[in-house]
Order: structure tokens, then C-alpha cells, then sequence
């Protein structure tokens, strides 16, 4: 039998890590990207467009993670589209990061006071000035905060492409349980790693809260 | 392509697994408020040394992803002799979990009443656990009754990674039924679907609990 130290479990473990960063980053990417294209059908103000958001918000932010993943992985290939674990891991990331990005951005817009928008109005500028010039200058900074709190909600949530098979932190930590019979100690170093990776990213979060808040 | 009637024959297994998630959302729904409860007036009005304790704890369970709590239960404790069935480890977990984040909000909420209040009661000669029950909860509660929803609606799903530890939740019915008959996109779809119409109704009850409970305001 193969002895493992301290430092192959958090060797093993770490090189793991970097395929959590490495999804995150996808996601969350992602998720900013699909968010913001949200975020401009809701603010056209359509009512089609706005009531499609919603639904679409209501359909990822009322469903398990864990099933969003099972339906892009096993769901998706039975009914013919092949894809990868990591491909499906990082669209259901997507979608799930996107649901609610839009929704905490919502947020923000709407604590700017109606005000803003009708003195746009009437200072003559149209809605793509309004929002250039006007509104998403303030909404960005107030969105900071939120933003970078939700990011942390990613990184925990990559966790989950391990049930679908994709050899990220928490799936090294099976493996390496499995392996080593020491769950204990593998289980403590993976929590441990995942608080690295968060806890700074919620320092920054409540810095920034902190921040801007002084700041209006 | 697709088709639904294949499930038919497992509603039985759908429903018991519906039953199972039910249940275990809500005694670890009411199990976490309590615990939260606790710690957030320990983190507010407890001892400098109680009040660290509690926030590095909050930290360390926000800061960790609920899977990784779970193994860590279920896996690991046996290792050090505390074993543990996988329904005991995921009412632990999932309490534990809600706890944490349910402290931060109730935090927010104490956090929330004016001080006037506390001399208020003083001055009426209430003390401290008087006024805490009498005068600062409810409306503490009332103010962030909706982020407590959305709360325990996240836990509610966060659930379905039970079916990991062999928890015969609504996820492993699915994961049962598309092993049977392999129909993975159709059972996985009514699975979800039955997620977003507990989801729906968790909040519609604690809609009604909180009309009942805060009615007092309305009439004002």
C-alpha cells in the first residue's frame, strides 16, 4: 500500500485547486456576461422581455444547483447534444451565476432615485445617454459590493461539478478520501483551502460595502 | 425523444423522496432559525470572547461550500469515533449551515432597532431578556423577515446534495428513476420543476406566517 503524507493529501489537493479557480473564474465570467445582457432587456422596459427575465430568474434561482448540473450533463446528452463535465459545469455555473447577478443588479439600479431619470429627460438626453452618463456610473458602484459577496456563492458552487464527475477540489477530496482512509484530515484540508480561496473574497466585499457606503 | 410517461410507474418513488425533502427542510428550517436565533443575540449582547467564537464560526460555514460541510460530517467525524447516520449528519449539516447564515441576518435585524427602544424599556423596568423577548424581536423579525425566506429556501435546495451521502431525498428518487429507466432529461426536469414548486410554496407559507405573526403592525 502507498503511504500518503501530510504533504502528498495537500500536494494532490492543490493542484485540484487550481482547476476550482479555474472554473470559477469561467463562471463567474460568464455569468457577467449573460447577466449584463439580462440586465439590458429588463432595463428596455418591453414587457415581454422584462416577464422572460423573471421567469428566467424564478427557473435557476428556484431549482437546486445539483440539478441544473444533472440536466446539462446527463440530461443534455441523453437527448443527443454530447458534452464534456467540465462543459457542463461551467454552463450551468453560467446560468446559475447569471440568475443571480441580474437579480442583485436589479437592486442597484432601483435605489436610484426616479429623479435621476427624469432629470435625463429633461436635460434632453435619450435612454442610452441616461444610462451612460447617468445611471450606470452610480449603479456600478453601488453594484461593486453585492457583486463581489455573490462571487464567493460561485467559488462554493463549482463544488458541486464533483458530482458530475469533474476533478475539481471537493472531487480530489473524495479520491484522495477513498485512497488514504484519512477523512478526517483530507475533509479539514479541503474546507480549509475553500476558506482561502472566500474568506478574502468576503473581506473585500465588506470593505467595499463599507466604502461606498461613506461614500452616498 | 422525449417522454414523460415512462415515469408514471415511479411516482410512488418521486412522492417518497418529495416527503423525505419535506421533512427534512422543515425540522432543519426551525432547528436553524433557533440556532441562529441564539447566536445572533450571543454576537450582539454576549460575552467579547462568546461573541468571537460565534463570528468565527459564521465566517468558517459561509466560507465553506455546504458539500464540503456534509463529507466533512458524514466522512469525517466517524474517523475521530463519532459516527453517524446519513439522515443525523444531514440534519446537522443542513442546521448548522442555516444557522450561520440565518445568525448574520437576525444580526442585521437587532442591529436595526433604535436604541431608544432598549432605554424605553429600561426606563419601564423590563430587563434584559424581557426586552429582548417582549420589545426587540418582533420587529427586529419583521425587518428581515423576507431575507430569512430566501434563506431557507436556499438551504431547502441546497438540500438536494444529500442524495450524496445515500439520503433518499427527491434528488436521489431522480437519480433512481433515470437509472431505471434511462430517462435522465425527463426525470430530472419533473425533479426540478417539483424543486421550484416547493420553492414557490415555502414562500407562499412563510408569506402567511409572517402575516400572522406581525399582523399586529397592519392594524396600526
Amino acid at each position: 500500500m502507498i503511504e500518503f503524507s501530510n504533504w502528498d493529501i495537500l500536494r494532490n489537493l492543490l493542484i485540484a485547486t487550481q482547476w476550482t479557480v479555474l472554473l470559477s473564474l469561467a463562471a463567474f465570467i460568464g455569468g457577467t456576461a449573460v447577466a449584463l445582457g439580462l440586465t439590458a432587456m429588463r432595463l428596455t422596459r418591453n414587457p415581454v422581455m422584462v416577464r422572460l427575465v423573471k421567469l428566467y430568474i424564478e427557473l435557476f434561482q428556484g431549482t437546486p444547483l445539483l440539478m441544473q448540473m444533472f440536466l446539462c450533463f446527463f440530461g443534455l446528452s441523453m437527448i443527443g447534444y454530447e458534452i464534456s463535465a467540465w462543459g457542463a459545469a461551467i454552463l450551468s455555473l453560467t446560468l446559475f451565476t447569471s440568475a443571480f447577478l441580474v437579480e442583485i443588479w436589479r437592486g442597484c439600479i432601483d435605489t436610484l432615485p426616479k429623479g435621476q431619470w427624469e432629470a435625463s429627460r429633461v436635460l434632453g438626453l435619450n435612454f442610452l445617454q441616461t444610462l451612460r452618463h447617468v445611471i450606470l456610473p452610480q449603479a456600478t458602484k453601488v453594484a461593486f459590493a453585492p457583486t463581489v459577496g455573490f462571487s464567493v456563492q460561485v467559488v462554493k458552487g463549482t463544488a458541486l461539478a464533483s458530482v458530475i464527475g469533474f476533478v475539481e477540489l471537493t472531487k480530489a477530496g473524495t479520491m484522495l478520501n477513498n485512497a488514504t482512509f484519512e477523512s478526517f484530515k483530507v475533509f479539514a484540508f479541503v474546507a480549509l483551502i475553500y476558506f482561502a480561496l472566500c474568506y478574502p473574497l468576503s473581506l473585500c466585499s465588506k470593505y467595499l460595502e463599507k466604502k461606498y457606503h461613506v461614500a452616498r | 425523444m422525449l417522454n414523460f410517461s415512462d415515469l408514471l410507474p415511479y411516482t410512488d418513488v418521486f412522492f417518497g423522496g418529495l416527503m423525505t425533502t419535506i421533512e427534512l427542510t422543515l425540522l432543519t428550517t426551525v432547528l436553524g432559525v433557533v440556532l441562529g436565533t441564539t447566536c445572533a443575540a450571543v454576537r450582539q449582547y454576549g460575552h467579547p470572547a462568546s461573541q468571537r467564537a460565534v463570528a468565527a464560526y459564521v465566517e468558517l460555514i459561509r466560507n465553506t461550500p455546504f458539500i464540503v460541510q456534509l463529507f466533512f460530517i458524514f466522512f469525517g467525524l466517524p474517523s475521530i469515533g463519532l459516527m453517524l447516520s446519513p439522515w443525523q449528519a444531514s440534519v446537522i449539516a443542513l442546521t448548522i449551515n442555516l444557522g450561520a447564515y440565518s445568525t448574520e441576518i437576525i444580526r442585521a435585524g437587532l442591529n436595526n432597532i433604535p436604541k431608544g427602544q432598549w432605554e424605553a424599556a429600561k426606563v419601564l423596568g423590563m430587563d434584559f431578556r424581557q426586552t429582548l423577548t417582549r420589545v426587540v424581536f418582533t420587529p427586529a423579525f419583521e425587518k428581515i423577515y423576507p431575507a430569512l425566506t430566501s434563506q431557507c429556501i436556499i438551504v431547502m435546495l441546497g438540500s438536494a446534495v444529500l442524495s450524496q451521502i445515500s439520503v433518499q431525498d427527491l434528488t436521489y428518487a431522480a437519480n433512481l428513476v433515470q437509472s431505471r429507466n434511462f430517462r435522465a432529461f425527463e426525470s430530472y426536469v419533473v425533479t426540478a420543476l417539483m424543486y421550484l414548486g416547493l420553492a414557490m410554496l415555502m414562500r407562499y407559507v412563510f408569506a402567511m406566517i409572517g402575516k400572522r405573526v406581525f399582523a399586529f403592525r397592519e392594524a396600526q
